[in-house]
């Protein structure tokens, strides 16, 4: 790292998404790869243009549900065979086509809690603290303007030739994020 | 509305208990008199049920506001909006990454939560179809009361909708469009309902047991026929009216059918719990039932309940998703030749 760790990163502001993609397709190409974009509303194209990789959320809300469903069904099982047997007319005590309504609803209820505290978990939210949030106009982060930020971790950074190589992606502004 | 109806709704199973304060014994737990609920008994699939679908739908609805209560958190003029909205949103700031996490969470959880409105009813009809009460036990009855919700539902949507539609000027955002389509799912479901209540006379009928061949006789000219035959003008005469384009593309005509079919909906739960229990298989527990003051009361508590649930929600929370509509503007999408 070439600068001081003071800093986070340099953020560059846009008008449009357009060229927020364009910007975050450039500087993928320069070779840039710790950065970010931000934006008011979902850009499926961006999630591309940066270079991430796909979520693993599918496969855990997956891994959620099995576990919901094994886990209600166990649940019913232990209670109705072995921790407080009723023999009702003589029918099995382990009467499974019974267990299947609060099977499918455990197996639902944890699927969704794990898709929403899954997402959170690898968003790493709730954080209070972020510095892009140092810069004052990011607040229109959540409103109407895009935000591209190339961070200090990037092996390439160089606080001088990447706020230069920013001001040629034609942004409006382009500010350096302290940590 | 979901979250508000479920939180009103609760509180009669909740009282019907008898013993609101030990309702949690209806939950699996490990309590020191080493007793278990009993899994086999439609009552405890209904408390899965209605829970799973209360948290499920608090989940869904929190996360598509957080994004709009980040918007809400920076453009807040007030300390106090700043501190709240802030922690509400968990420090969401927009980035790509957490964009594409939590699309896909919301679409998983959109998918997870369809299954979850046709369990939930379903289970709710277990709870009659399950018991041997005559006119109850039947196996229409879990698709009969799914079509019954989402016609209620959609039903209970347009009379919310389009006061606040009018009040709010949201005419751009709830359009004449939505409107029309909301009329039409109430249509079919409606046919759906009509369906169902001949299919249960059929079955009466069919069935050739005769304390279940007396149920659709005494629903039509027994001391409830009143109850029964505004019922079906209701739930079936009234909403054929949405066949003509003239009644669905007016606004106040669409007003007065969603809360006719409103009052039909109310009316089909009052024909089917009260027209059974009042003459089931032994003449000694044969009575009349009449809501008391206090039926009344609770009903009215309910709904008192759920209003003020609705505002405060309107006062305080973008009532349509503000980052969805940013998505549906031309501005939003990018420019494929200019990459």
């Amino acid at each position: 790292m070439k600068t001081s760790p003071a800093v986070y990163g340099v953020l560059a502001e846009f008008e449009d998404p357009t060229s927020l993609v364009s910007a975050a397709h450039q500087a993928h190409e320069a070779g840039y790869r710790r950065m970010d974009a931000y934006s008011p509303f979902p850009i499926e194209e961006l999630h591309e243009a940066i270079g991430a990789h796909h979520t693993r959320l599918p496969l855990i809300v997956l891994i959620g549900g099995l576990c919901g469903c094994i886990g209600g069904f166990a649940l019913q099982y232990w209670a109705s065979t072995i921790a407080y047997p009723i023999n009702v007319a003589g029918k099995p005590l382990n009467s499974w086509p019974a267990f299947i309504p609060v099977t499918f609803e455990c197996t639902i209820l944890v699927a969704a809690l794990s898709a929403v505290l899954g997402m959170l978990a690898l968003n790493g939210l709730p954080q209070p603290y972020h510095p892009v949030f140092n810069v004052p106009r990011f607040a229109l982060a959540s409103r109407n303007r895009f935000f591209l930020c190339i961070e200090s971790r990037d092996p390439q950074f160089d606080l001088e030739s990447t706020r230069k190589f920013l001001e040629t992606l034609n942004p409006r502004e382009v500010t350096t994020v302290s940590d | 509305m979901t979250l508000f109806a479920v939180s009103s709704a609760g509180i009669f199973p909740l009282f019907h208990t008898g013993r609101p304060w030990l309702a949690y014994w209806l939950l699996p737990y490990p309590n020191t008199m080493n007793v278990w609920p009993q899994f086999r008994s439609p009552l405890v699939w209904d408390v899965f049920a209605v829970s799973t679908y209360a948290t499920v739908s608090l989940l869904f609805w929190f996360v598509g506001l957080i994004p709009d209560l980040a918007t809400l958190r920076d453009r807040s003029q007030s300390k106090a909006g700043q501190i709240i909205y802030g922690m509400l949103a968990m420090g969401w700031r927009g980035s790509s990454r957490h964009w594409h996490r939590y699309e896909t969470a919301y679409l998983l959880l959109a998918g997870l939560a369809t299954p979850l409105v046709v369990s939930v009813h379903t289970v709710v009809s277990f709870d009659f179809a399950v018991s041997i009460m005559p006119g109850w036990h039947t196996t229409i009855f879990p698709p009969y009361f799914v079509a019954g919700a989402i016609y209620s539902g959609f039903a209970m949507v347009l009379t919310l909708a389009i006061p606040i539609r009018a009040i709010y000027k949201l005419e751009d955002f709830i359009t004449m469009r939505h409107l029309q389509n909301m009329a039409k799912v109430m249509l079919v479901t409606g046919l759906i309902v009509a369906y169902g209540y001949m299919t249960e006379a059929f079955i009466a009928w069919y069935s050739a047991d005769k304390y279940e061949g007396f149920v659709p006789l005494n629903r039509l000219t027994g001391p409830y026929f009143l109850a029964y035959w505004s019922l079906i003008f209701c739930n079936v005469a009234i909403p054929q009216l949405l066949w003509l384009k003239r009644v669905r593309m007016n606004v106040p005509m669409l007003f007065i059918i969603s809360i006719i079919v409103n009052v039909g909906m109310w009316l089909e739960r009052f024909v089917i719990i009260v027209t059974s229990l009042h003459r089931d298989f032994l003449p000694s527990s044969w009575g009349n039932y009449s809501p008391t003051f206090w039926d009344w009361s609770t009903y009215i508590g309910t709904i008192g309940l759920f209003l003020s649930l609705l505002f405060l929600f309107l006062r305080f929370l973008p009532m349509i998703s503000i980052f969805e509509m940013r998505t549906m503007l031309p501005e939003a999408k990018v420019d494929e030749e200019a990459l």
